[in-house]
């Protein structure tokens, strides 16, 4: 599979939502906020953007991922899946006893999983040391680390922001999945995060405020970070939590949620386009 | 009784480490002096990385590289990875199986007047209840220099534990060294001593005057707190009446908790005394007094052993 267009990567984008929704949906709950808040970054990046190679996971000069916000994993799961790391038949195990496939992902289990996550705050220091790994290496492979915005709390993000400027890392990425909410409520009300650009800015990178929906956009600052020469690239997308199902979309309670067969129709119906 | 820094042999032994192997890389905060790495530094510094005071990101860092082949070895206090970083520690080394070594200096109360804040006691409680990590005790500035070429050579997580300044010389320089499997230093039908790190020169001072009062002591030197040497530990308990536990550390989760366990599960139910740190904060001051003022001596030892004996 090619880089997709921007409408093919609109439906990758809409088929790992449906995919993630399903996948729950099994199970009868999960956290659809964060999984669907990102589907579109994790659309650009598994769909245009990354260099690998499915049938070679470990690929020495793959790019490297690393979803530090790692209950977002369900999404980074269908596309891994749809890539053809791992047979689709997968997704039907998720979360069952001893499964490859859980909450969070574990990358000794799952072809194409660069790092273990789920505790927050540990992706972006993984990232540095991949990022100069490649570095001392000579190769040319970049590493992306995508966080959530509540998971810039965790000081050891920092730790590694001001480590990643120090070493001018000009082939790692950040991406913040900007939604707005974590568990106890909205970002600014648990812990302020604002203003976040100007944060990364006065750690040393240089930043970029995107639609974290728009694929254009998000294409673009994936370019422009390729560009970027002097050090290491943030991008803080602005998304919407549960975005694509208007019930999940903005709320709290969505961000880990049982839900109901009809919830779960009511969505699928959302996402295909049937409502 | 000749002694030897630790440090200055750690950081040589990096330095060598370094020469023969281009894998390894060493990831160090702000410690770069303290653990004598600016050896290594110096020699390859494209393979040096200082991250600064920012342990969890030290560890993070190690773990990155791991995954692109690198062998990192993390080189601070012990304090400031098995506790400061822990968690880091078990979810991006431990439960990934990654092959990163740690070496954790200033352990113990070898920084004594530093106080608790820079000493060290709960570290090895906390590294050997992590699934996939190797601990190691050495005895001196010999089995230190050892132990880093045995932990090069171990594929996957190892945490060094070590400590500062001078201590007694234990072994020869070309003694050889094995993870998992103990060293018996000393033959001896009554009491088993097991001791690791700088007790175990005090274990054998110990057994030294104890044969002058008719007790015949072995001693083993339990360098691998994990895995335990568990077939050492079943000679000690069948062959001998009472089993003697000295460590710089809590007698809470330490080589004495250990050997309880391994004991348990081999269903041998000697007699075990367990001489470390008591559960208190302790008081600061030089090394060598605070281990006295805590019983962490040859003296205390034989006093202990004779009541022991006496009670039995």
């Amino acid at each position: 599979m090619g880089k997709l267009d921007l409408d093919g990567l609109s439906q990758a984008a809409r088929l790992i939502r449906i995919e993630v929704c399903r996948m729950f949906g099994r199970v009868g709950q999960g956290h659809f906020g964060g999984a669907l808040s990102c589907a579109d970054i994790v659309a650009a990046l598994y769909f245009h953007e990354l260099r690998l190679r499915p049938e070679e996971p470990d690929w020495p000069e793959r790019d490297r991922f690393i979803m530090s916000k790692g209950h977002g994993a369900p999404s980074h799961y269908i596309a891994l899946g749809e890539k053809g790391f791992f047979p689709k038949e997968w997704w039907e195990q998720y979360e069952k006893l001893g499964a490859a496939l859980n909450t969070h992902p574990n990358m000794l289990k799952i072809p194409g999983v660069d790092f273990s996550a789920g505790s927050l705050g540990h992706g972006l220091s993984v990232g540095v040391g991949m990022a100069l790994a490649a570095r001392q290496d000579k190769r040319s492979y970049r590493t992306y680390v995508l966080l959530g915005d509540g998971e810039c709390n965790e000081g050891s993000v920092w730790e590694a922001a001001m480590c990643a400027a120090h070493y001018h890392l000009d082939n790692l990425v950040a991406i913040v999945d900007r939604n707005y909410l974590m568990v106890d409520g909205c970002t600014e009300q648990v812990m302020g995060l604002e203003p976040l650009e100007q944060k990364w800015n006065a750690f040393g990178w240089c930043t970029e405020v995107i639609d974290g929906h728009d694929l254009e956009a998000i294409l673009n600052a994936f370019d422009n970070a390729r560009k970027h020469a002097a050090g290491p690239y943030a991008i803080i997308a602005n998304t919407v939590k549960g975005k694509g199902v208007s019930f999940m979309e903005g709320r709290r309670e969505w961000h880990g949620n049982e839900i109901t067969p009809e919830e779960l129709t009511q969505a699928l119906r959302e996402l295909e386009g049937t409502a | 009784m000749r002694t030897e820094s630790i440090r200055e042999r750690f950081g040589l032994a990096m330095l060598e480490l370094g020469r023969r192997y281009p894998r390894v890389v060493v990831v160090t905060g702000d410690l770069m002096y303290p653990t004598q790495v600016h050896h290594f530094a110096q020699a390859y510094p494209d393979r040096f990385y200082d991250v600064g005071i920012a342990e969890q990101n030290m560890i993070g860092v190690a773990a990155g590289m791991a995954t692109c082949g690198k062998i990192p070895f993390v080189c601070s206090y012990a304090n400031f990875t098995a506790l400061r970083a822990c968690e880091q520690i078990r979810n991006d080394i431990c439960y990934t199986n990654l092959n990163v070594k740690i070496a954790g200096l200033s352990s113990g109360l070898t920084y004594g007047v530093g106080g608790p804040t820079h000493q060290s006691y709960e570290d090895l409680a906390t590294m050997r209840s992590m699934a996939n990590m190797t601990v190691v005790v050495p005895a001196d500035a010999n089995a230190a220099e050892a132990a880093v070429f045995a932990a090069y050579e171990h594929d996957g997580p190892v945490f060094l534990r070590l400590g500062r300044g001078p201590e007694p010389v234990v072994y020869d320089r070309d003694a050889s060294f094995t993870i998992g499997r103990a060293c018996q230093l000393r033959e001896g039908q009554d009491v088993s001593i097991i001791a690791n790190g700088p007790m175990v020169y005090e274990a054998l001072s110990a057994a030294e005057h104890l044969e002058k009062a008719g007790i015949d002591c072995r001693v083993y030197d339990m360098h691998t707190l994990k895995p335990l040497d568990l077939d050492s530990l079943r000679s000690a308990g069948l062959e001998t009446n009472l089993i003697v536990t000295v460590e710089e550390h809590y007698i809470i989760g330490g080589l004495g908790s250990a050997v309880l366990e391994g004991l348990n599960e081999l269903g041998v139910s000697t007699p075990v005394m367990r001489i470390g740190i008591p559960d208190l904060f302790p008081i600061i001051g030089p090394t060598n007094e605070l281990r006295a003022h805590y019983g962490l001596c040859a003296d205390n030892i034989v006093r202990n052993v004779k009541a022991a004996l006496s009670s039995i």
